[in-house]
């Protein structure tokens, strides 16, 4: 292994072609896991995409996802998190235009 | 987006608020869940949908709508800002001496929860086992408090501070020791802590404090003092759906009308009649008032608009509230890039073997 703490695992059981298989993922929790579970469940040729946290004390999720048509789920994986990166950015330049479009209510708070 | 013909109830965009329950909770537009639509992943068409309106602004709060994405998307954003979205906040406390009546560690939680207006970008992160404390991720603070009698004061006051030098001991009493290049590098904007005022410990004469503090960065998920904001939370948009086949009596419209927040319903003043005030039904609580009332029975639908999200940041320490959601969205791209470089190796590893998959022992 390259690094010392690997990021993704992939567990015992999956298909040799990977169409279906189940990722061990580390130090992510529900922020990422229930992304990229509905992110992986918008591509059509996705027949089953879940995600569970065994047990709060492990800082890991597991992602299974299973494929139509011996797809790779792999390759579903990368395109969820490319979308996801499009979705951040979408957002990001809604948000700047809306900061400086201006049009919002200022107010003073006192702490 | 609603068609205009149609004001009812749409399960396919609300949240059903009923009595004793709520219903359609979970999105269904996934592929293959209704026959013949197309709803798989599209940028362009979730592009047309999505909208970011920042409603209000202040110095320590920002209220915007987040419009068109899906549950998992907004939550993942308020659990980054509550939890990954990294500040500066003092960690170690080496005492030399502490002769007040706060013990040691009672008085370095006090210190520690003080927040500092630190740039978290200017200073690398320190692994606590194993990094060397260095100028480049540690910042040092110096708290040195000694109370002594006052000789000039009047005989008959009992208040502490015209009795006693340094009663009490302030957030402004901690004195940043710059180390090596940071004298250079922060002297824009020297590290204190954003709230003068905030009392550390109360001291008596011959008391003192002598300590040495550091300050590191790091994420709320490490410790709640870490946490940028006071909180982030996000609600659903409330939506009033009257019944056109069965009107509110118009001797009842007051009494319908005190049964939501105020100025979510309007009467005509002639008529009597109730409509729903669009721009307010954002203020509805949804207490449910409306559903205690057996004459009002079919006359209202409660729900929530599925997608869309009313955020309120309320921001604490350094950043300024509009800055925080651009720091959540970049944490969410550092996560997404990480895996992606992962998942990426994988692929090339299962490349590189030909049809011999790596397994782990799961």
């Amino acid at each position: 292994m390259a690094e010392i703490t690997q990021k993704i695992k992939i567990m015992k059981g999956a298909a040799p072609d990977l169409s279906a298989a189940t990722y061990q993922i580390f130090d992510e929790s529900h922020t990422m896991g229930n992304a990229l579970r509905w992110m992986i469940m918008k591509n059509p040729k996705v027949e089953f995409c879940g995600y569970s946290v065994p047990h709060p004390s492990e800082n890991l999720i597991q992602l299974r996802i299973q494929m139509y048509d011996g797809l790779s789920s792999l390759d579903a994986l990368l395109a969820a998190l490319s979308n996801l990166d499009d979705v951040c950015d979408s957002v990001e330049e809604k948000y700047r235009a809306s900061l400086a479009g201006g049009q919002y209510q200022r107010w003073e708070e006192k702490s | 987006m609603a068609l205009p013909s149609t004001n009812g109830f749409d399960p396919r965009r609300h949240v059903g608020v009923h009595a004793e329950r709520v219903s359609h909770v979970s999105s269904t537009d996934f592929p293959g869940h209704y026959p013949g639509e197309d709803h798989s992943w599209n940028l362009a068409k979730f592009q047309e949908k999505l909208a970011v309106n920042v409603e209000r602004l202040s110095n320590r709060s920002i209220d915007f709508d987040l419009i068109g994405v899906d549950a998992s998307i907004a939550n993942a954003f308020r659990r980054i800002l509550i939890a990954e979205v990294p500040t500066v906040c003092i960690e170690r406390a080496y005492v030399w001496d502490n002769t007040s009546v706060i013990v040691d560690e009672v008085l370095s939680l006090r210190i520690a929860l003080v927040p500092l207006n630190v740039d978290p970008a200017l200073l690398d992160f320190k692994d606590p086992q194993n990094d060397q404390a260095t100028d480049r991720n540690t910042l040092v603070f110096r708290l040195r408090a000694a109370c002594q009698r006052r000789k000039n004061a009047p005989k008959d006051t009992t208040d502490p501070t015209k009795l006693f030098v340094n009663s009490e001991v302030l957030s402004s009493q901690l004195e940043w020791m710059p180390q090596g290049e940071q004298a250079t590098v922060l002297a824009s904007c020297p590290p204190a802590p954003t709230n003068p005022n905030i009392v550390l410990a109360k001291l008596r004469p011959g008391q003192e404090i002598d300590m040495e503090l550091h300050a590191i960065k790091s994420v709320g998920k490490d410790h709640a003092k870490f946490c940028p904001v006071a909180t982030a939370s996000y609600r659903l948009l409330p939506k009033i759906i009257l019944n056109p086949q069965k009107p509110v009596p118009p001797d009842l419209a007051e009494k319908f009308q005190k049964c939501f927040s105020p100025g979510v319903i309007r009467i005509h003043p002639r008529t009597k009649e109730v409509t729903v005030d669009e721009k307010s039904a954002r203020f509805e609580s949804m207490s449910r008032e409306v559903y205690r009332h057996p004459e009002f029975e079919g006359c209202v639908q409660l729900a929530r608009v599925r997608d869309h999200f009313l955020f309120n940041i309320e921001s604490e320490g350094f950043y300024p509230p509009e800055r925080l959601l651009h720091e959540a969205v970049s944490v969410m791209r550092t996560k997404i890039a990480a895996l992606r470089r992962a998942a990426e190796a994988l692929l090339d590893d299962s490349r590189g073997r030909a049809e011999d998959v790596e397994m782990a022992e799961g």
